[in-house]
């Protein structure tokens, strides 16, 4: 069984070809065809990951104009509200103020008539007072003539103050 | 009518065949009487002869003439030095040159012994001669290196972009013995140290399994199927794994982790653990030798049927028979390159293994 026992030459030359072969190819193949694999897959990798972050990046940019608009929605319903209130608050005011001044008017009139009554009632009193003066002076110059008239006339005059 | 271009292929196969075994049965039918052998067809004879190693590379044989390739003897003697010469002086094995001759019977049967005057063995020689075997080696590694050295040239030059041509092919094969073979047996982190060795290995293998299946020169040679070569093979795979392995490993070869008296007085785990050092190269060179081996024989079995039945009930039966021959050879022709693929593989898997685990942490 001559082929089941390890020539020497062969093994002999064997050893050195693979030895070279392992060698040479270790230098000049495998390094830069393994260098180029790694350094592709990490640029695709890089690639990738950087390609799901631009992804991330614009999916949160959305969010964020989302969210901007939402806000801006918000703030402009919250404005007009804020308006509607203002304007509802100023007209009730502005009724109120109007009637209240009205009122105002209304009671410093009314007050002016009063006093202008009184004054001119005052004044017609204070011109009744000195006509009648007048009057009872010269009813009084004429009465006092005699003694019976006198007596007529202070009795006449008791009984106006009982009247009155 | 216009035949297929299948059916044009078929027709010159089937034709070429026919001429080829026309030549063989002639060959065999009316082998030279130089050296005293037999003129009948030996199918031993026939299988070793296309599957051992020789020291010419031998092409085809038409009538009396052997078309060979002289391939160079190189030879150390004690008695008188060193001795380089071309196989061609052999005369095909005839004849004896500068007391030199190759051995056809008794014990160096195949090899090349040295004779005195009187044509007596005087011994063997030191014999390191190009034999076939490592001239088809030679012609593998021009191969692998014109391969990976261009495929490694395209990889720099277009650095960055996406392979193309050879290195296209060539890629996802490296690929694959990385993250296949290499990650998972080695582990992430020590892997990287052992690929130039792993990738040499499978390519090796693979390249000359293929080889060996291509019947024409310069193919053809049973490289992978030669015990020497899976022997050096298995020899590298052996000395990586033992050049790196850590204090872990050697301490779980000389002092495991099992109850004292297996150890002491006897070292009985010691010594099993340091055959198995010696057996897992073992098993990978007898694995990939065999395999290889069978796969070549099992076609030249099925080749010298026809022969067989051609001497036995004439060369009509040896005609009827070829079909069966040629599909049945054709079958382990495919079979084998599957194996070729196969082999490749488990080799460079198991020494991936071997390293995974000189190189294991203690866990």
């Amino acid at each position: 069984m001559g082929f089941v026992t390890p020539d020497f030459g062969t093994l002999f030359w064997m050893t050195i070809i693979f030895g070279i072969l392992l060698v040479i190819l270790k230098k000049f193949a495998w390094k830069p065809i393994l260098t180029a694999l790694k350094d592709r897959e990490t640029s695709i990798a890089n690639a990738l990951s950087s390609a799901d972050k631009a992804r991330e990046e614009v999916k949160d940019l959305k969010a964020d104009h989302e969210k901007i608009i939402a806000q801006a929605k918000r703030e402009k319903d919250i404005i007009i509200k804020e308006a509607r209130d203002l304007k509802d608050k100023l007209l009730v005011e502005a009724k109120t103020q109007a009637s209240s001044e009205g009122q105002k008017i209304v009671e410093a009139a009314r007050q002016q008539i009063q006093a202008e009554k009184q004054a001119a009632i005052s004044e017609m009193r204070n011109q009744i007072a000195e006509l009648s003066v007048l009057v009872a002076e010269k009813v009084i110059q004429k009465e006092l003539k005699d003694k019976a008239s006198q007596e007529n006339l202070v009795e006449d005059l008791l009984k106006d103050i009982k009247l009155q | 009518m216009k035949a297929t271009k299948s059916q044009r292929y078929t027709a010159f196969i089937l034709f070429f065949l026919l001429i080829f075994s026309l030549t063989s049965t002639s060959v065999y039918a009316e082998a030279d009487s130089h050296d005293g052998h037999s003129t009948e067809f030996v199918p031993g004879d026939y299988i070793m002869h296309h599957v051992a190693d020789a020291f010419e590379w031998h092409l085809a044989t038409i009538g009396e003439t052997h078309i060979t390739v002289p391939l160079p003897i190189i030879l150390y003697s004690k008695t008188n030095g060193w001795h380089i010469f071309m196989s061609s002086k052999f005369d095909h094995g005839k004849t004896t040159y500068k007391n030199f001759r190759i051995a056809h019977q008794g014990e160096n049967s195949g090899k090349i012994e040295e004779v005195n005057q009187q044509g007596e063995v005087i011994g063997l020689p030191l014999n390191l001669s190009i034999t076939k075997v490592v001239a088809g080696a030679l012609f593998s590694v021009v191969l692998l290196l014109l391969i990976f050295v261009s495929a490694a040239k395209s990889a720099k030059r277009r650095a960055g972009q996406a392979p193309r041509g050879i290195q296209n092919t060539v890629e996802p094969i490296i690929l694959f013995v990385r993250d296949e073979i290499a990650k998972p047996a080695i582990g992430d982190k020590k892997y990287e140290k052992f690929m130039p060795f792993l990738l040499t290995m499978f390519f090796f293998i693979l390249l000359n399994n293929l080889m060996g299946l291509i019947p024409i020169f310069p193919f053809g040679a049973n490289v992978t199927g030669n015990i020497a070569v899976t022997m050096s093979l298995a020899l590298f795979t052996f000395a990586v794994t033992n050049l790196n392995g850590n204090k872990h490993y050697w301490k779980e070869i000389f002092n495991p982790d099992v109850p004292m008296w297996l150890k002491f007085p006897l070292p009985l785990m010691p010594i099993i653990e340091l055959s198995g050092l010696i057996t897992k190269p073992f098993v990978l060179m007898v694995r990939l030798f065999a395999n290889m081996m069978a796969g070549h024989m099992i076609v030249t079995v099925f080749i010298s049927l026809i022969f067989i039945f051609g001497k036995l009930m004439g060369p009509t039966a040896g005609l009827a028979i070829s079909p069966v021959s040629i599909v049945f050879s054709l079958f382990i022709l495919m079979l084998d390159l599957l194996v070729s693929f196969i082999q490749a593989y488990v080799f460079t898997l198991l020494s991936a293994l071997y390293f995974g685990m000189a190189k294991a942490e203690h866990h």
